[in-house]
């Protein structure tokens, strides 16, 4: 089973959930899908590590057998084509969509490869760990994305915590797409409740069973992403409040499920009520 | 029109708080907001006035005529994205994976393929003074990066004065970060004291050194690890990059948020230490441009 934990805005503590429901999971795997700005591994410190790179295709032009029809150029829907006395390739706009090598007559185009980041994979005790990573000045992180979800697979006994990435663009419908439950992770603040509503939607277009866990409230105040879920029954399943021991055991990299047993009772209850959810 | 860039690498460490408050004490002409996916600076900082809204058309998605189709599944052989699924001997396009390339038009025997223009968000520009443009992106579009490119468009566009544009970027550093960042006299990066943000901000350095971006930094919630605020301090030094300075944890800013207000609108801390920032901001852009 494969469970997500997402929020459409940024530092509302999903990777703080993510890890800590990995440690009360056991046999589990965790995912930092997060390729931009992976964190995970600061947290989870896997051992036995190895580093598998993630390619795309690009195009190699054989200038000897190019008669300069700009075929290619004009295909190119990214325009990662110039004609510069012959076609040129921006590598940083390319889309890997093969395109220009099918479309030119005179076969001058094969594919390379181009690495574009990689899959760190290790283990800490009983759990895998799986974390890809960007490289700096590249666009798009699906491809490791994609990888990563292919080597879950290599897995089918154990059950998956994916760090999904902060927005609702592509890279976090990738995500969604292939998980069979979804964590959407909020904060007690206006901004944390108009991007919480972004990845509500979002879940209901995908039609993925859902559940939020409330994060950082406050004991006083009123919080206006637990009010949003009260008025559209959407279930809370958790909730961890603000406290100044967990911010700085967190900001060390530390897992606080593992030296604090109330939290690690936290954790539990919030991941024995998304199994309860799934085997419904 | 000169940009100021507010960005983080890691979300949620203040982008917007900062972004609102500089708009306010800079009494800000021009100012946008590219975090596209999770728009946010709207709650504390629109103006009074009737904005522009329009549909934005930025990448185009396969439509396949099933009345052509003869199922010879080329398209879902040929497709790089695996945007194709095979339904019973049926191509299906599915419009989140489709990036819109137009192979599969191409390849097609039947002509039974056609790319189509589709809305991949929308754009809303307040034209009057000031001028506020942002953008929202349409739920799982690939055009995250172009449409940031057209906030910046709607910002600029017609404007020939030297006034100081405030720009809050995205988190991550993708391709909206890297749309974000094109044209910009300076970056103000916000970063946190938490393992997750020093290694985030070492990225999103990278990134702004990768594309010629000049950047300073300053550390919210500082004191939540005074450890960690040292480490900061001590690898911008030695980049040679100014920590211009901090702002301490303080919980009164959920409460100007949560009354979409900016925290120099109130009497708090955190308030302050931002005026202090954002005049030292402003010093060290100014003398950037001599």
């Amino acid at each position: 089973m494969l469970i997500s934990v997402l929020s459409g805005k940024g530092g509302t503590g999903k990777t703080f959930i993510s890890v800590n429901l990995s440690s009360v999971m056991k046999n589990g795997i965790y995912v930092d899908c997060d390729v931009e700005e992976p964190n995970g591994k600061l947290f989870i410190k896997p051992e036995h590590e190895h580093q598998i790179p993630v390619k795309v295709i690009i195009p190699k032009f054989d200038y000897s057998l190019c008669n300069g029809c700009m075929k290619c150029v004009d295909f190119c829907a990214f325009n990662a084509l110039a004609y510069v006395e012959k076609p040129i390739l921006f590598e940083n706009i390319c889309h890997s969509c093969g395109g220009c090598k099918e479309v030119c007559p005179q076969n001058a185009i094969t594919n390379t490869y181009k690495t574009v980041g990689y899959v760190e994979v290790g283990s800490n005790d009983d759990r895998i760990f799986l974390g890809g990573k960007l490289n700096v000045g590249e666009e798009s992180g699906i491809p490791i994305i994609k990888k990563m979800f292919k080597m879950i697979g290599d897995y089918p006994d154990r059950d998956a915590i994916i760090d999904a990435p902060p927005g609702t663009g592509c890279p976090v419908v990738e995500t969604v797409e292939r998980s069979d439950f979804c964590v959407l992770v909020a904060e007690p603040t206006i901004f944390g409740l108009e991007n919480l509503k972004m990845v509500y939607e979002l879940v209901k277009i995908l039609k993925k069973p859902y559940a939020v866990v409330l994060n950082k409230s406050l004991k006083v105040g009123t919080n206006p992403s637990r009010i949003f879920c009260e008025e559209n029954n959407i279930p809370i399943i958790g909730e961890i409040f603000f406290d100044k021991v967990i911010g700085e055991k967190n900001s060390n990299g530390k897992i606080v499920t593992e030296d604090m047993p109330q939290v690690q009772k936290a954790f539990q209850d919030i991941l024995s009520k998304v199994y309860e959810r799934v085997n419904k | 029109m000169r940009q100021l860039l507010i960005l983080s690498g890691k979300g949620g460490t203040g982008k917007t708080t900062v972004a609102s408050a500089f708009i306010k004490l800079l009494n800000a002409k021009y100012y946008a907001d590219c975090d596209v996916e999770a728009p946010n600076l709207d709650i504390t900082s629109t103006p009074n006035t009737k904005p522009k809204s329009e549909d934005y058309y930025g990448l185009k998605i396969a439509h396949i005529n099933y009345d052509n189709c003869v199922g010879c599944m080329k398209c879902f052989e040929k497709c790089n994205f695996d945007a194709i699924k095979n339904v019973n001997g049926k191509p299906v396009i599915n419009e989140f994976s489709c990036e819109g390339c137009g192979l599969c038009a191409y390849i097609c025997p039947a002509n039974a393929i056609h790319m189509e223009e589709c809305v991949n968000g929308e754009t809303l520009t307040y034209d009057a003074n000031p001028r506020f443009a942002t953008a929202k992106l349409r739920m799982g579009s690939g055009a995250s990066g172009k449409l940031v490119s057209k906030v910046k468009e709607n910002l600029r566009s017609g404007i020939i004065t030297d006034d100081i544009a405030i720009i809050d970027g995205a988190p991550g550093l993708g391709c909206p970060v890297i749309a974000s960042m094109s044209g910009v006299d300076m970056s103000l990066i916000v970063t946190e004291p938490t393992l997750s943000g020093i290694s985030d901000l070492e990225r999103i350095i990278a990134a702004a050194a990768f594309f010629e971006v000049k950047c300073a930094v300053c550390i919210n919630k500082y004191d939540i690890n005074l450890e960690n605020t040292k480490k900061i301090k001590k690898y911008c030094d030695s980049l040679g990059i100014k920590v211009i300075g901090t702002i301490p944890f303080d919980e009164k800013v959920n409460s100007a948020i949560n009354n979409r207000m900016s925290v120099v609108d109130i009497d708090c801390k955190a308030g302050e230490a931002i005026k202090s920032i954002f005049k030292d901001t402003i010093k060290i852009f100014n003398e950037k441009e001599k």
